[in-house]
Protein backbone atom coordinates (compact mmCIF):
# COMPACT_ATOMS: atom_id res chain seq x y z
CA UNK A 1 0.00 0.00 0.00
CA UNK A 2 2.14 2.88 -1.29
CA UNK A 3 0.27 5.96 -2.07
CA UNK A 4 1.33 9.30 -3.04
CA UNK A 5 0.65 12.31 -0.02
CA UNK A 6 -2.29 14.44 -0.65
CA UNK A 7 -1.16 17.84 -1.07
CA UNK A 8 -1.67 20.76 0.44
CA UNK A 9 -3.23 23.67 -1.93
CA UNK A 10 -2.01 26.97 -0.93
CA UNK A 11 -5.72 28.43 0.33
CA UNK A 12 -6.22 25.46 2.76
CA UNK A 13 -2.69 26.29 3.83
CA UNK A 14 -3.25 29.63 4.58
CA UNK A 15 -6.51 28.09 6.89
CA UNK A 16 -3.96 26.23 8.82
CA UNK A 17 -2.72 29.53 10.17
CA UNK A 18 -6.38 29.97 11.80
CA UNK A 19 -4.32 28.49 14.74
CA UNK A 20 -1.70 31.07 15.26
CA UNK A 21 -4.96 33.51 15.52
CA UNK A 22 -6.75 31.37 18.50
CA UNK A 23 -3.32 31.34 19.97
CA UNK A 24 -3.18 35.66 19.75
CA UNK A 25 -6.25 35.88 20.44
CA UNK A 26 -5.83 33.61 23.74
CA UNK A 27 -2.48 35.57 25.17
CA UNK A 28 -4.25 38.72 24.42
CA UNK A 29 -7.84 38.32 25.83
CA UNK A 30 -5.79 36.96 28.86
CA UNK A 31 -3.37 39.30 29.51
CA UNK A 32 -0.41 36.85 28.72
CA UNK A 33 1.62 39.09 26.11
CA UNK A 34 4.49 38.03 23.69
CA UNK A 35 2.10 39.08 20.64
CA UNK A 36 4.95 40.04 19.06
CA UNK A 37 7.00 37.12 19.67
CA UNK A 38 4.24 34.59 18.76
CA UNK A 39 3.63 36.86 15.05
CA UNK A 40 7.83 37.06 14.25
CA UNK A 41 7.71 33.06 15.44
CA UNK A 42 4.90 32.32 12.79
CA UNK A 43 6.11 34.75 10.22
CA UNK A 44 9.74 33.29 10.57
CA UNK A 45 8.89 29.22 10.62
CA UNK A 46 6.87 30.16 7.27
CA UNK A 47 9.73 32.69 5.34
CA UNK A 48 12.86 29.70 6.76
CA UNK A 49 11.03 26.76 5.80
CA UNK A 50 9.80 28.49 1.68
CA UNK A 51 13.57 29.17 1.78
CA UNK A 52 14.55 25.96 2.30
CA UNK A 53 11.61 23.88 0.12
CA UNK A 54 13.19 26.37 -2.63
CA UNK A 55 16.44 25.73 -1.91
CA UNK A 56 16.45 21.85 -1.48
CA UNK A 57 13.98 21.61 -4.54
CA UNK A 58 16.75 23.09 -6.95
CA UNK A 59 19.42 21.01 -4.93
CA UNK A 60 17.29 17.76 -5.19
CA UNK A 61 16.92 19.10 -9.15
CA UNK A 62 20.51 19.22 -9.69
CA UNK A 63 22.34 16.38 -7.93
CA UNK A 64 25.98 17.71 -7.07
CA UNK A 65 28.26 16.40 -4.13
CA UNK A 66 29.75 20.54 -3.96
CA UNK A 67 25.71 21.57 -2.94
CA UNK A 68 25.33 18.24 -0.95
CA UNK A 69 28.67 19.22 1.31
CA UNK A 70 27.51 22.78 0.80
CA UNK A 71 24.32 22.61 2.56
CA UNK A 72 26.16 20.18 4.88
CA UNK A 73 28.61 22.55 6.22
CA UNK A 74 25.86 25.43 6.38
CA UNK A 75 23.92 23.06 8.76
CA UNK A 76 26.97 22.13 11.34
CA UNK A 77 28.12 26.16 11.38
CA UNK A 78 24.00 27.05 12.21
CA UNK A 79 24.10 24.39 14.64
CA UNK A 80 27.42 25.16 16.25
CA UNK A 81 26.23 28.99 16.43
CA UNK A 82 23.39 27.31 17.95
CA UNK A 83 25.02 25.74 21.07
CA UNK A 84 27.01 28.90 21.72
CA UNK A 85 23.79 31.02 22.21
CA UNK A 86 22.15 28.34 24.37
CA UNK A 87 25.29 28.03 26.78
CA UNK A 88 24.09 29.99 29.85
CA UNK A 89 27.15 32.17 30.87
CA UNK A 90 30.33 32.65 28.92
CA UNK A 91 32.64 30.31 27.98
CA UNK A 92 36.49 30.26 27.13
CA UNK A 93 37.48 30.80 23.40
CA UNK A 94 39.25 27.13 24.00
CA UNK A 95 36.19 25.41 25.16
CA UNK A 96 34.29 27.31 22.07
CA UNK A 97 36.80 25.17 19.34
CA UNK A 98 36.52 21.93 20.68
CA UNK A 99 32.85 22.21 20.38
CA UNK A 100 33.40 22.80 17.16
CA UNK A 101 35.34 20.21 16.32
CA UNK A 102 33.42 17.50 18.37
CA UNK A 103 30.41 18.58 16.33
CA UNK A 104 31.64 18.54 13.21
CA UNK A 105 34.15 15.43 13.83
CA UNK A 106 31.35 13.54 15.79
CA UNK A 107 28.56 14.31 12.98
CA UNK A 108 30.62 13.40 10.07
CA UNK A 109 31.69 9.74 11.04
CA UNK A 110 28.15 9.31 12.18
CA UNK A 111 26.73 11.17 9.10
CA UNK A 112 28.81 8.89 6.56
CA UNK A 113 28.72 5.52 8.45
CA UNK A 114 24.88 5.92 8.73
CA UNK A 115 24.59 7.11 4.91
CA UNK A 116 27.22 4.77 2.96
CA UNK A 117 27.32 1.64 5.45
CA UNK A 118 23.68 0.98 6.84
CA UNK A 119 21.58 2.84 3.90
CA UNK A 120 24.14 2.94 1.75
CA UNK A 121 22.96 5.83 -0.94
CA UNK A 122 23.78 5.98 -4.40
CA UNK A 123 26.01 8.31 -5.35
CA UNK A 124 27.20 8.79 -2.28
CA UNK A 125 26.24 12.45 -1.99
CA UNK A 126 22.08 12.03 -2.87
CA UNK A 127 20.92 14.74 -1.49
CA UNK A 128 16.96 13.55 -1.18
CA UNK A 129 19.12 11.05 1.65
CA UNK A 130 21.79 13.34 2.71
CA UNK A 131 20.38 16.68 3.33
CA UNK A 132 17.31 15.80 5.56
CA UNK A 133 19.41 12.41 7.34
CA UNK A 134 22.47 14.64 7.62
CA UNK A 135 19.57 17.18 9.28
CA UNK A 136 18.63 14.43 11.58
CA UNK A 137 21.94 13.96 13.33
CA UNK A 138 22.85 17.30 13.22
CA UNK A 139 19.91 18.34 15.14
CA UNK A 140 19.87 15.65 17.67
CA UNK A 141 23.69 16.06 18.57
CA UNK A 142 23.11 20.04 18.62
CA UNK A 143 20.90 19.71 21.83
CA UNK A 144 23.18 17.00 23.12
CA UNK A 145 25.92 19.08 23.18
CA UNK A 146 24.19 22.42 24.56
CA UNK A 147 22.99 19.90 27.76
CA UNK A 148 26.89 18.50 28.06
CA UNK A 149 28.93 22.12 27.45
CA UNK A 150 25.76 23.38 30.37
CA UNK A 151 26.21 20.19 33.08
CA UNK A 152 29.47 20.34 32.42
CA UNK A 153 30.47 24.32 32.74
CA UNK A 154 27.82 24.17 35.41
CA UNK A 155 29.79 21.07 37.12
CA UNK A 156 32.97 22.44 37.21
CA UNK A 157 31.50 26.22 38.72
CA UNK A 158 29.52 24.21 41.11
CA UNK A 159 32.20 22.12 42.16
CA UNK A 160 35.40 24.29 42.02
CA UNK A 161 36.39 23.95 45.61
CA UNK A 162 35.69 20.00 45.75
CA UNK A 163 38.07 19.93 42.56
CA UNK A 164 40.52 21.90 44.48
CA UNK A 165 40.75 20.09 47.10
CA UNK A 166 41.32 16.78 44.91
CA UNK A 167 44.34 18.58 43.48
CA UNK A 168 45.45 19.79 46.24
CA UNK A 169 46.00 15.99 47.72
CA UNK A 170 47.63 15.56 44.55
CA UNK A 171 45.69 14.27 42.07
CA UNK A 172 45.56 14.37 37.95
CA UNK A 173 43.07 16.84 36.82
CA UNK A 174 40.71 14.60 34.55
CA UNK A 175 40.47 11.92 37.01
CA UNK A 176 39.83 15.05 40.09
CA UNK A 177 36.99 15.58 37.66
CA UNK A 178 35.91 12.25 36.31
CA UNK A 179 32.41 12.36 38.04
CA UNK A 180 31.08 15.50 36.83
CA UNK A 181 32.61 14.94 32.97
CA UNK A 182 30.70 11.39 33.87
CA UNK A 183 27.41 13.16 34.37
CA UNK A 184 27.59 15.88 31.82
CA UNK A 185 27.56 12.89 29.45
CA UNK A 186 24.91 10.69 30.75
CA UNK A 187 22.64 13.86 30.79
CA UNK A 188 23.36 15.19 27.49
CA UNK A 189 22.65 11.67 26.15
CA UNK A 190 19.83 11.06 28.58
CA UNK A 191 17.13 12.75 26.49
CA UNK A 192 18.09 10.08 23.20
CA UNK A 193 17.87 6.78 25.38
CA UNK A 194 13.98 8.86 26.92
CA UNK A 195 13.13 8.90 23.40
CA UNK A 196 13.84 5.81 22.47
CA UNK A 197 12.01 4.69 25.33
CA UNK A 198 8.58 6.11 24.72
CA UNK A 199 8.92 5.67 20.62
CA UNK A 200 5.82 4.14 19.05
CA UNK A 201 4.36 3.71 22.59
CA UNK A 202 3.68 7.34 23.98
CA UNK A 203 4.58 8.95 20.38
CA UNK A 204 5.19 8.34 16.73
CA UNK A 205 8.08 9.70 16.09
CA UNK A 206 8.56 12.25 13.07
CA UNK A 207 10.34 10.96 10.22
CA UNK A 208 8.09 7.86 10.75
CA UNK A 209 5.19 9.77 10.78
CA UNK A 210 6.21 11.79 7.19
CA UNK A 211 7.31 8.61 5.07
CA UNK A 212 3.90 7.27 6.44
CA UNK A 213 2.33 10.56 4.80
CA UNK A 214 3.92 10.25 1.98
CA UNK A 215 2.57 6.96 1.30
CA UNK A 216 5.67 4.25 2.83
CA UNK A 217 4.01 0.76 4.11
CA UNK A 218 4.32 1.18 7.83
CA UNK A 219 7.11 -1.50 7.85
CA UNK A 220 9.89 0.57 5.55
CA UNK A 221 8.96 3.32 7.99
CA UNK A 222 10.17 1.43 11.22
CA UNK A 223 13.11 -0.03 9.53
CA UNK A 224 13.93 3.77 8.59
CA UNK A 225 13.02 4.98 11.82
CA UNK A 226 15.22 2.21 13.48
CA UNK A 227 18.26 3.06 11.35
CA UNK A 228 18.01 6.63 12.22
CA UNK A 229 17.61 6.33 15.78
CA UNK A 230 20.72 4.31 15.94
CA UNK A 231 22.67 6.66 14.03
CA UNK A 232 21.41 9.74 16.40
CA UNK A 233 22.31 7.38 18.93
CA UNK A 234 26.02 7.06 17.86
CA UNK A 235 25.88 10.69 16.25
CA UNK A 236 24.85 12.44 19.98
CA UNK A 237 27.04 9.97 21.39
CA UNK A 238 30.04 10.69 19.71
CA UNK A 239 29.96 14.17 19.27
CA UNK A 240 29.49 14.21 23.31
CA UNK A 241 31.80 12.04 24.40
CA UNK A 242 34.89 14.25 22.49
CA UNK A 243 33.30 17.42 23.45
CA UNK A 244 33.47 16.60 27.31
CA UNK A 245 36.56 14.91 27.53
CA UNK A 246 38.48 17.21 25.48
CA UNK A 247 36.36 20.29 26.25
CA UNK A 248 37.15 19.72 30.38
CA UNK A 249 40.80 19.36 29.42
CA UNK A 250 40.10 23.75 28.80
CA UNK A 251 39.39 24.12 32.35
CA UNK A 252 42.68 23.54 33.22
CA UNK A 253 45.98 25.19 32.19
CA UNK A 254 49.38 23.62 31.53
CA UNK A 255 50.44 23.30 35.02
CA UNK A 256 47.62 21.17 35.69
CA UNK A 257 45.89 24.67 37.92
CA UNK A 258 42.08 25.52 37.54
CA UNK A 259 40.95 27.94 35.54
CA UNK A 260 37.59 29.19 35.62
CA UNK A 261 38.16 32.68 34.70
CA UNK B 1 63.42 23.07 51.58
CA UNK B 2 61.82 26.07 50.16
CA UNK B 3 63.61 29.76 48.69
CA UNK B 4 61.53 32.45 47.44
CA UNK B 5 63.35 35.28 45.54
CA UNK B 6 61.61 38.15 44.06
CA UNK B 7 58.07 36.54 44.09
CA UNK B 8 55.14 38.74 42.90
CA UNK B 9 51.64 37.44 42.36
CA UNK B 10 48.94 39.66 41.24
CA UNK B 11 48.85 42.56 44.12
CA UNK B 12 48.07 40.02 46.71
CA UNK B 13 51.78 39.05 47.40
CA UNK B 14 55.13 40.37 47.30
CA UNK B 15 58.28 37.96 48.33
CA UNK B 16 61.93 39.65 48.19
CA UNK B 17 63.34 37.07 49.57
CA UNK B 18 62.58 34.11 52.22
CA UNK B 19 63.48 30.19 52.98
CA UNK B 20 62.12 27.73 54.73
CA UNK B 21 64.01 24.68 56.69
CA UNK B 22 63.08 20.89 56.47
CA UNK B 23 61.93 19.07 59.43
CA UNK B 24 60.47 22.48 61.24
CA UNK B 25 56.80 23.44 62.01
CA UNK B 26 56.56 27.11 60.32
CA UNK B 27 53.63 28.86 61.52
CA UNK B 28 52.33 31.54 59.28
CA UNK B 29 50.55 34.48 60.87
CA UNK B 30 48.61 37.65 59.86
CA UNK B 31 45.58 39.56 59.20
CA UNK B 32 42.95 38.34 56.83
CA UNK B 33 43.26 38.80 53.33
CA UNK B 34 46.75 39.23 53.92
CA UNK B 35 47.68 36.92 51.07
CA UNK B 36 48.14 33.95 53.40
CA UNK B 37 46.62 31.23 51.43
CA UNK B 38 47.49 32.44 48.23
CA UNK B 39 50.88 32.02 50.13
CA UNK B 40 50.93 28.32 50.68
CA UNK B 41 48.93 27.82 46.95
CA UNK B 42 52.32 29.32 45.62
CA UNK B 43 54.29 26.70 47.45
CA UNK B 44 52.15 23.70 45.81
CA UNK B 45 51.53 25.40 42.56
CA UNK B 46 48.19 25.54 42.51
CA UNK B 47 49.13 28.91 41.57
CA UNK B 48 52.15 30.21 40.12
CA UNK B 49 53.77 33.27 40.65
CA UNK B 50 53.48 36.20 38.31
CA UNK B 51 57.47 36.89 38.59
CA UNK B 52 60.06 35.61 40.89
CA UNK B 53 61.44 32.05 41.45
CA UNK B 54 60.34 29.34 43.75
CA UNK B 55 62.27 26.50 44.68
CA UNK B 56 61.55 23.71 46.37
CA UNK B 57 64.53 21.08 47.47
CA UNK B 58 66.98 23.76 45.54
CA UNK B 59 65.07 22.82 42.05
CA UNK B 60 62.73 25.45 40.83
CA UNK B 61 58.97 24.12 41.31
CA UNK B 62 58.20 24.82 37.38
CA UNK B 63 60.78 21.98 36.82
CA UNK B 64 58.29 19.27 38.72
CA UNK B 65 55.53 18.00 37.39
CA UNK B 66 52.87 19.98 39.42
CA UNK B 67 50.69 16.86 40.43
CA UNK B 68 54.01 14.93 41.77
CA UNK B 69 54.94 17.96 43.40
CA UNK B 70 51.67 18.23 45.23
CA UNK B 71 51.85 14.54 46.31
CA UNK B 72 54.76 15.53 48.20
CA UNK B 73 53.65 19.37 49.30
CA UNK B 74 49.70 18.44 50.21
CA UNK B 75 48.40 21.13 51.27
CA UNK B 76 45.05 21.17 53.33
CA UNK B 77 42.56 23.90 52.97
CA UNK B 78 40.73 25.90 55.33
CA UNK B 79 37.25 24.18 54.93
CA UNK B 80 38.52 20.42 53.59
CA UNK B 81 35.72 18.57 51.46
CA UNK B 82 34.49 15.46 52.76
CA UNK B 83 33.99 12.77 50.10
CA UNK B 84 30.44 10.80 50.06
CA UNK B 85 30.21 7.26 51.71
CA UNK B 86 31.93 5.67 54.63
CA UNK B 87 34.93 7.10 56.86
CA UNK B 88 36.67 3.99 54.86
CA UNK B 89 35.35 5.21 51.35
CA UNK B 90 37.05 8.85 52.40
CA UNK B 91 40.27 6.42 52.93
CA UNK B 92 39.79 4.77 49.67
CA UNK B 93 39.16 7.41 47.43
CA UNK B 94 42.42 9.41 48.36
CA UNK B 95 44.64 6.67 47.56
CA UNK B 96 42.64 6.38 43.81
CA UNK B 97 42.73 10.11 43.16
CA UNK B 98 46.74 9.52 43.99
CA UNK B 99 47.09 6.28 41.94
CA UNK B 100 48.00 4.31 45.05
CA UNK B 101 46.91 0.77 45.63
CA UNK B 102 44.28 0.55 48.67
CA UNK B 103 45.67 -0.24 52.09
CA UNK B 104 44.23 -2.75 54.62
CA UNK B 105 41.51 -1.44 56.89
CA UNK B 106 44.58 -1.82 60.16
CA UNK B 107 46.35 1.07 58.37
CA UNK B 108 43.10 3.23 58.14
CA UNK B 109 42.40 2.18 61.62
CA UNK B 110 45.69 3.20 62.59
CA UNK B 111 45.10 6.74 61.11
CA UNK B 112 41.73 6.85 62.77
CA UNK B 113 43.62 6.14 65.89
CA UNK B 114 46.36 8.98 65.62
CA UNK B 115 44.02 11.60 65.31
CA UNK B 116 41.79 10.37 67.93
CA UNK B 117 38.94 9.70 66.18
CA UNK B 118 36.70 7.35 67.62
CA UNK B 119 34.75 6.17 64.91
CA UNK B 120 33.88 2.77 63.00
CA UNK B 121 35.52 2.75 59.64
CA UNK B 122 31.92 2.19 58.05
CA UNK B 123 30.25 5.29 59.22
CA UNK B 124 29.15 7.46 57.16
CA UNK B 125 32.00 10.56 56.76
CA UNK B 126 29.25 12.91 56.32
CA UNK B 127 27.77 12.13 59.85
CA UNK B 128 30.61 13.50 61.22
CA UNK B 129 30.55 17.27 63.01
CA UNK B 130 33.27 19.97 61.85
CA UNK B 131 36.13 18.78 64.40
CA UNK B 132 35.51 15.08 63.15
CA UNK B 133 35.65 15.84 59.52
CA UNK B 134 38.84 17.93 59.97
CA UNK B 135 40.21 15.33 61.50
CA UNK B 136 39.46 12.69 59.23
CA UNK B 137 41.11 15.22 56.39
CA UNK B 138 44.58 15.36 57.95
CA UNK B 139 43.71 11.65 58.67
CA UNK B 140 43.77 11.39 54.54
CA UNK B 141 46.56 13.97 54.23
CA UNK B 142 48.71 11.46 56.57
CA UNK B 143 47.72 8.27 54.34
CA UNK B 144 49.84 9.91 51.58
CA UNK B 145 52.83 10.57 53.78
CA UNK B 146 53.92 13.56 51.89
CA UNK B 147 56.91 14.90 53.21
CA UNK B 148 55.86 18.83 53.43
CA UNK B 149 52.33 19.33 55.05
CA UNK B 150 50.71 22.66 53.87
CA UNK B 151 47.65 23.66 56.70
CA UNK B 152 45.42 26.25 55.95
CA UNK B 153 44.02 27.67 59.18
CA UNK B 154 43.48 23.86 59.87
CA UNK B 155 40.92 24.62 62.68
CA UNK B 156 39.51 27.98 62.41
CA UNK B 157 36.01 27.06 62.62
CA UNK B 158 36.02 24.95 65.81
CA UNK B 159 36.22 26.16 69.61
CA UNK B 160 39.70 26.60 71.01
CA UNK B 161 40.06 23.54 72.88
CA UNK B 162 39.28 21.10 69.93
CA UNK B 163 41.28 23.38 68.03
CA UNK B 164 45.01 22.95 70.13
CA UNK B 165 44.15 19.26 70.23
CA UNK B 166 43.87 19.10 66.34
CA UNK B 167 47.45 21.34 66.11
CA UNK B 168 49.01 19.15 69.17
CA UNK B 169 48.41 15.83 67.19
CA UNK B 170 49.46 16.94 63.92
CA UNK B 171 52.71 18.64 64.72
CA UNK B 172 53.32 15.65 67.04
CA UNK B 173 52.98 14.12 63.84
CA UNK B 174 55.32 15.58 61.80
CA UNK B 175 58.02 16.11 64.37
CA UNK B 176 57.77 12.36 65.00
CA UNK B 177 57.81 11.34 61.13
CA UNK B 178 60.67 13.93 60.37
CA UNK B 179 58.22 16.13 57.83
CA UNK B 180 58.13 19.91 56.95
CA UNK B 181 55.40 21.44 58.07
CA UNK B 182 53.83 24.88 57.19
CA UNK B 183 50.86 25.84 59.14
CA UNK B 184 48.76 29.45 58.49
CA UNK B 185 46.75 30.21 61.88
CA UNK B 186 45.15 33.63 62.76
CA UNK B 187 46.43 32.75 66.24
CA UNK B 188 49.57 34.13 67.78
CA UNK B 189 49.25 32.04 70.87
CA UNK B 190 48.96 28.78 68.72
CA UNK B 191 51.93 30.24 66.87
CA UNK B 192 54.16 30.56 69.53
CA UNK B 193 53.18 27.38 71.50
CA UNK B 194 53.70 25.07 68.37
CA UNK B 195 56.25 26.69 65.88
CA UNK B 196 59.77 26.48 65.48
CA UNK B 197 59.80 29.93 63.39
CA UNK B 198 56.63 32.12 62.49
CA UNK B 199 56.48 34.21 59.30
CA UNK B 200 54.23 37.20 59.61
CA UNK B 201 52.50 38.38 56.45
CA UNK B 202 50.36 41.49 56.26
CA UNK B 203 49.28 43.52 52.78
CA UNK B 204 50.77 40.46 50.93
CA UNK B 205 54.47 41.20 52.30
CA UNK B 206 56.88 39.68 54.89
CA UNK B 207 57.12 41.69 57.94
Amino acid sequence: MENEAINIEIMQLVFAYIFVLILLTIVKKKDIGHQGEILLASFRMTVQLVAVGFVLDYVFANQNPFFSIGVLLIMEVFAIYNIYGRVQGEISSSLKKIIAISMFSGTSISIFFFLLIIIQIEPWYRADYFIPLSGMLIGNSMTGISLGVNHLVNGFKDNKKLIENYLMLGAEPLLAVKRITNRAFYNAVLPTINSMMGMGIVFLPGMMTGQILAGASPITAIKYQIAIMMGILGSVTLTVYFMVNKGSETFFNERKQINLE
Amino acid sequence: MFKLENVKFKDIIEINELKIEDNLVTAVLGPSGGGKTTFLKLLNNMISADTGKIYYKNRLIEDYDPVKLRRKVVMLPQDPQIFKGSIADNFKFTEELTAKKYSDDEVYKELLKKVSLDKNLFDAAEKLSGGERQRLALARVMLLEPDTLLLDEPSSSLDLETEEKIIDMVVKYARNNCRTMIMVTHSPDIADEFADRIINIEKGKIV
